[in-house]
């Protein structure tokens, strides 16, 4: 058996096979919902339900949907050029760290202008954070992917530390976890009475902002160029090395918004349990959204409507809550499975 | 300093410097297998996973320790078929789907964990390997219970070693694999099949790292733990590298990592480790690994085909 590339996939190919994809996906989790003792077409519909089947369970899943967004949208932009950042849990708390550093200092007095520098302070230190891994691949040629997954174990370590030290909340009760920001600093609701914030608006803003990067400018066509070919691209005179640092530079930073949108419009302060996995998440966002940063919107809505409706399903039916992360993961894989067919044709011989 | 020379003289740091390195042993050399083939295993981390759920659980309910052992190794080549299927034969990104695999693989864990146990609050126990002690040799000072008083897995861990050296460079199935690795179209002309090579390779290999973490709940732990691993997949391979993917080297890489973890353990004890955060000490292995990829990156013999798909008939 061997592959023969196809020239000009057709849009039922480049459509047919991520759909059938999605399909084995949820064939794949009603095998699961069975085995569990469930009748699957209930534990589907609680799914549903639980994800978008009443206006707070809506609300519920765009509010989870926002760290994805940015985690996603990170994801994407690195691996179009594919620079292999699987560090964006490691930015994603260096973006929260700083938004609780300056969100309880004096910068409150600044009024208006001190959230957006709060955030662009966050930005700057997930940025930062990435630039390690990028430099060590650039200059000595270590594999990013292991060190930018060190760097998420050595981050958290580090914000463990942080919260039972210097960060501690005095009023915590103990708990590990920062004092609170200053009310000024909160990221408002988008409505009042609504239970979303706009970090949510934030994160589609994001969206729309990568997209025109990707299509319209000349960062965005050096950036595809080197990820379809690294060697090509260097021989056309494009300084990859270049490309690859400013990738990472906005890569980074857009994961530190999560971690920035997360403690500023959501919980208020920084614990331990701030991200329950949302980089790596971010890979199954970006790899389902085809790396497209708008696809990353949906996907990311989708993706954060299986975990909520998982959740509630799981306290109705009793099937583990973790049959959300075999479904999601089961997704990924057939999703890159789909992607290689629309590409290649499996032949004979 | 001088407790850390105090450390260094006592026979149990040494001991536990083996035991610690056993686990990594294990995964180091299936990663190195797959990596010399010429197929990066990202799936490692969650392999290491499962197999430290599985054999845990086969052990749980009624199997000998040793079927526990088997029941890990075949759930890791499972999981080995599954990457190496879409990443050989497909040439999907190794990448993606060894991510991925690693994901669905620890889910998977977790989703059997709770539907096998759903109310338990703390795992249950179960009676671990025990240590087998060898008469006169455990009793040379310092290192004797190192060597010579440890758990058979731990004895299996080195013969693996011995098994994957001479495999890899005494054998013509060993060279084969090298070659898969190092120049497939040259095997592809022998008319030795590169994609059952490189496919064979990763799911022995990930057999190997399933041990690894079976290890950790039949050995070390006798319980699963979620994140149990932490992390000591991608240390595996960072050990590969920084093992310049030869199997003794990767030994005395996952020895010396191992005597570190050990050494900063003690070291938490002592009036200089009270004195520093904790939090400092569990970074270290994170910190030595990103050090030992810069440090080995210069002269590191990488095979020359790893992550490059072969498809046959492509020039």
């Amino acid at each position: 058996m061997r592959l023969e590339p196809i020239a000009n996939p057709g849009l039922g190919r480049r459509l047919g096979f991520p759909a059938l994809a999605l399909l084995a996906t949820v064939v794949i989790a009603s095998a699961l919902a069975a085995l569990a003792g469930a009748n699957p077409l209930d534990t589907l519909g609680l799914v549903v339900k639980g994800a978008a089947g009443s206006k707070f369970a809506l609300l519920e899943t765009l509010n989870r949907a926002t760290p994805l967004i940015f985690t996603g949208l990170a994801i994407a932009v690195a691996f179009r050029a594919k620079l292999w950042n699987i560090g964006a849990e490691a930015q994603l708390y260096a973006g929260a760290i700083v938004t609780v550093v300056l969100g309880t200092s004096a910068l409150s007095g600044m009024g208006g202008w001190a959230l957006p520098l709060v955030a662009l302070a966050a930005m700057v230190a997930g940025a930062l954070i990435l630039l390690g891994p990028v430099m060590l691949k650039t200059r000595f040629g270590v594999d990013e992917v292991v060190t930018t997954l060190l760097f998420n174990f050595i981050m958290l370590l580090l914000v463990s530390y942080l919260l039972e030290g210097p960060m501690k909340d005095p009023m915590g009760m103990g708990w590990p976890k920062s004092a609170p920001l200053d009310k000024a600093l909160r990221l408002p609701r988008i409505a009042t009475g609504l239970r979303l914030h706009w970090g949510f608006a934030l994160g589609l803003i994001a969206a729309g902002l990568v997209w025109f990067v990707q299509v319209r400018t000349t960062l965005g066509y050096e950036m595809r160029a080197v990820g379809l070919n690294s060697q090509a691209a260097r021989f056309a005179g494009i300084p990859v090395n270049l490309v690859l640092v400013k990738t990472a530079l906005l890569s980074g930073g857009l994961a530190a918004l999560a971690g920035f949108s997360e403690v500023a419009g959501l919980k208020g302060h920084l614990s331990l349990d701030l991200s329950p996995g949302f980089g790596y998440t971010g890979i199954i966002v970006a790899m389902l959204a085809l790396l497209h940063p708008l696809g990353v919107v949906i996907t990311a809505i989708f993706v954060a409507g299986i975990f909520v409706g998982a959740d509630s399903m799981s306290r109705a039916a009793g099937v583990p809550t973790y049959i959300a992360d075999m479904m999601l993961a089961t997704a990924l894989l057939l999703m890159v499975l789909a992607i290689g067919l629309t590409k290649f044709r499996v032949v004979r011989g | 300093m001088s407790s850390v020379f105090d450390i260094l003289l006592t026979a149990s740091f040494w001991a536990a410097a083996v035991r610690i390195a056993s686990p990594l042993i294990f995964a180091t050399m299936g990663e190195l297998i797959c990596e010399r083939a010429g197929v990066l295993n990202l799936g490692i981390e969650g392999i290491m996973v499962i197999g430290a759920f599985s054999g845990w659980m086969a052990v749980y309910l009624g199997m000998g320790l040793w079927g526990g052992v088997a029941v890990a190794m075949l759930a890791g080549m499972l999981f080995g078929l599954l990457h190496a299927t879409l990443t050989v034969p497909f040439g999907l990104s190794q990448h993606v789907v060894g991510l991925g695999v690693t994901l669905l693989a620890t889910s998977t864990s977790y989703f059997a964990y709770r539907l096998i146990l759903p109310e338990v609050i703390s795992p249950p126990k179960i009676e671990p390997f025990q240590v087998l002690e060898f008469p006169y040799l455990v009793d040379i000072p310092l290192l004797g219970p190192a060597l010579f008083a440890q758990t058979p897995l731990t004895y299996a861990a080195f013969a693996v070693v011995a098994l994957t050296a001479i495999t890899l460079y005494r054998t013509p199935l060993g060279l084969a694999i090298r070659a898969a690795g190092e120049s497939p179209q040259a095997v592809a002309a022998q008319g030795l099949s590169v994609t059952g090579l490189r496919m064979g390779a990763v799911i022995v290999g990930s057999g190997l790292m399933a041990v690894g973490g079976a290890f950790l709940t039949l050995s070390a732990f006798s319980s699963f733990f979620f994140e149990m691993v932490n992390g000591r997949g991608w240390i595996c391979i960072a050990l590969v590298v920084f093992g310049a993917w030869k199997p003794g080297k990767a030994l005395l890489g996952a020895l010396l990592f191992a005597g570190f973890d050990a050494l900063q353990i003690r070291l938490q004890q002592t009036p200089i480790g009270q004195a520093v955060p904790y939090q400092i000490f569990l970074m270290a292995p994170y910190i030595l690994s990103i050090l030992a990829l810069i440090l080995m990156s210069r002269r590191a013999q990488v095979p020359a085909a790893l992550m490059i798909p072969f498809n046959k008939g492509e020039r």
